[in-house]
């Protein structure tokens, strides 16, 4: 029990935590940008999927992770073309598209790796790391959070990318009121269904991008199933976020935790189900919104398709 | 039809007109759901050929399987009992516009519970009376695990979107911690409940092997219709969808309306999994999770949260399901494609509904 606390698996656990946050925190970046324009994107799992299942096929077969994350994300992107058509669009019911996508996906991915990969498993290498300099000298904290790889950081820093583009641009202004009042924009004389687009576009990239990193960095390799709900969480994180990009970093980290604990502690040989640990963050939340919960600010037109002249 | 005291010829020829307008509309509900339907194939078929399997073989033998074989169609209506229950509950939530999303958490506790309840209840007391007890537990569990995003959204306004969502995460978790920790079989290595003795569990069909749970399912949703369409609950419960403001300056309690909801809704999914356990499965395993209300909820949507054209929903998905469990084991194509086929017969069964909607409305205009 003294190796609990040692520097080394302090350490470790923080690796975990980062690594397991990055995906739940681009899909929910993505989520909330969905959101915030009013697009209720229930198809975020499936397209994590997409993206895992794509990104890992392109850094497999081309060697270079970098083309993986471009093929993940444009996996996230075509299956967002085919939300954005059918529910942006034309209107359809946004719940029941994303669940078909969802299911649509997983059953697809999986099937592509039986005929695939089910007889190998292959895996990818190891990932480079970027070593950022005298920081990664800090005891426990460096080696956790500034050896991480490149993508890392890039997504910490699309947080504050996401921030500066609600609060200081024209987009982020047509996002809020394609979301909220959608008529209103119209009026201005922007097309609301080109703005929801984009924001459902952009959702399928960060999901995808999510979905390949778990595959490529966390795991190494595709197996079916791989998201395990991390798209549902991903819609969680959004909407506890109340629109601020920063809370979905927060939210992401505090899943991250518990997650990497529930590896750790079996790593450690403690019997308690991993499924104890699994309930930790959510009952951290259900907890907190009991005490604080208030109503939820979610955008007034969220789930509704626009339709011009109607009431 | 409904007028008695007019002229008897009036009346025939009012039947008349009637019948065929009611038999046009069959006729085009009929067209509106297998044409998309066989689209919908055509189109699956078309991965089926690219992964390099014959689709009319696939589709032959789910057909056969699902559908035509005396045990497949058995199976395939034992299967129907827990998505009924499911679909019960979705329909009174989502005409009273709530999200109950978290389906699956109160399916599963409802599941463990009745598991683990059910074979000790058998040894104190006769069987019947033992399910029943069994159910009525099920659905109390289930119905106190959706108090919490109940009340926060009954009297905080938190939406339960995200509270049934983390509800459901927080469930699975929970069933499986009861699985191992609490309800164990001591008697068996694999971490499992106590199973119920065949002879214990809910009675079968005549002489076949389908569940008289079918029935269950079967009166739990049309109750569930006839309530939500013909009573005074029912119409208060749809004016809290349609508008809850006006709810308000109606006169009802919405917060306690609210909860009533979210009691029948979780409490119908929680019979769902106690009818799987006590009429199927006998126990549940660790880590069980068959994700029934995930292809339930857009089901219900395409059906518009009618019962009786959900009964018709839920049975397409059974045959697929059950089809594509046997095909998986004969045919090599693994059970995944049922999630891509259910997938694009839902999108393409949105599709058809949206096109025949605009098509309406251009030839009213």
């Amino acid at each position: 029990m003294t190796g609990l606390f040692s520097e080394v698996f302090l350490s470790a656990l923080l690796f975990g935590a980062v690594t397991a946050a990055i995906p739940l925190l681009l899909a929910g970046l993505g989520e909330q940008m969905s959101e915030k324009a009013g697009v209720l994107n229930i198809g975020i799992e499936g397209m994590m999927l997409a993206g895992a299942y794509l990104g890992f096929v392109g850094a497999f077969y081309s060697g270079s992770l970098w083309l993986g994350f471009l093929t993940g994300a444009g996996g996230g992107v075509a299956v967002a073309l085919v939300m954005a058509l059918l529910c942006v669009r034309i209107g359809l019911n946004q719940i029941v598209i994303g669940i078909a996508l969802t299911l649509g996906l997983e059953g697809l991915t999986a099937l592509l790796h039986h005929f695939q990969f089910s007889r190998s498993y292959p895996r990818l290498r190891a990932v480079d790391v970027t070593v950022i300099p005298l920081l990664s000298d800090i005891p426990v904290i460096g080696p956790a959070l500034f050896r991480q790889h490149l993508i890392v950081y890039l997504a910490v820093a699309l947080v504050f990318a996401m921030g500066y583009i609600y609060r200081r641009t024209q987009l982020g202004l047509n996002l809020q009121a394609a979301g909220d009042k959608p008529a209103a924009l119209d009026v201005a004389g922007i097309d609301v269904v080109r703005t929801r687009t984009v924001a459902v576009l952009t959702t399928g990239a960060l999901a995808g991008l999510g979905g390949a990193y778990l595959a490529n960095v966390g795991a190494g390799l595709f197996i079916p199933f791989i998201t395990n709900g991390a798209g549902f969480l991903g819609i969680v994180l959004a909407m506890l976020a109340r629109g601020r990009p920063v809370w979905v970093l927060f939210g992401a980290l505090l899943f991250g935790v518990c997650l990497s604990l529930t590896t750790a502690m079996q790593v450690a040989g403690i019997n308690i189900p991993t499924d104890v640990i699994q309930m930790l963050p959510f009952l951290a939340v259900m907890v907190m919104l009991v005490l604080f919960g208030r109503r939820a600010s979610l955008p007034a037109a969220l789930g509704i398709p626009y339709e011009r002249g109607a009431r | 039809m409904s007028i008695d005291t007019a002229p008897a010829a009036g009346a025939t020829a009012l039947d008349a007109t009637a019948a065929v307008a009611t038999r046009r509309d069959i006729q085009h509900r009929l067209l509106m759901t297998l044409g998309p339907i066989l689209a919908a194939l055509i189109i699956a078929g078309c991965i089926l050929l690219a992964v390099g399997v014959d689709p009319l073989a696939y589709y032959g033998f789910v057909l056969k399987r699902g559908l035509l074989s005396p045990l497949g169609i058995q199976q395939t209506l034992t299967r129907m009992a827990p998505l009924l229950f499911l679909a019960a509950g979705l329909i009174v939530a989502f005409r009273a516009g709530m999200w109950n999303l978290g389906g699956d958490g109160q399916f599963l506790l409802g599941a463990v519970t009745a598991a683990a309840s059910a074979p000790v209840l058998v040894e104190v007391m006769p069987a019947w009376l033992a399910l029943i007890c069994s159910f009525v537990i099920a659905m109390l569990v289930a119905m106190i695990w959706s108090l919490v995003p109940a009340l926060l959204r009954a009297y905080q306004g938190v939406n339960e979107i995200i509270t049934t969502l983390m509800m459901t995460f927080l469930g699975t978790s929970l069933a499986n911690v009861l699985v191992k920790l609490m309800f164990r079989d001591p008697g068996t290595t694999v971490p499992q409940t106590r199973t119920l003795p065949v002879e214990d569990r809910l009675p079968r069909l005549f002489d076949t092997t389908i569940t008289s749970g079918l029935l269950l399912g079967l009166v739990a949703i049309i109750t569930v219709h006839l309530v939500m369409t013909r009573t005074a609950f029912g119409l208060k419960l749809r004016i809290v969808g349609a508008n809850p403001r006006a709810a308000i300056h109606a006169g009802l309690g919405v917060p306690k309306l609210t909860i009533a909801v979210f009691a029948i809704s979780a409490g119908l999914a929680g019979l769902a999994g106690a009818v799987d356990i006590l009429g199927v499965q006998g126990n549940v395993r660790a880590d069980w999770n068959p994700a029934y209300g995930l292809a339930v909820i857009p089901v219900v949507f395409l059906a518009r949260m009618n019962g009786f054209a959900a009964i018709g929903f839920v049975f397409l998905l059974s045959v697929l399901s059950i089809g594509g469990e046997s095909a998986a084991r004969r045919l090599g194509v693994p059970n995944h494609f049922t999630l891509v086929l259910v997938s694009i017969v839902l999108i393409v069964l949105a599709l058809a509904e949206y096109i025949d909607h605009r098509y309406n409305q251009s030839r009213k205009a």
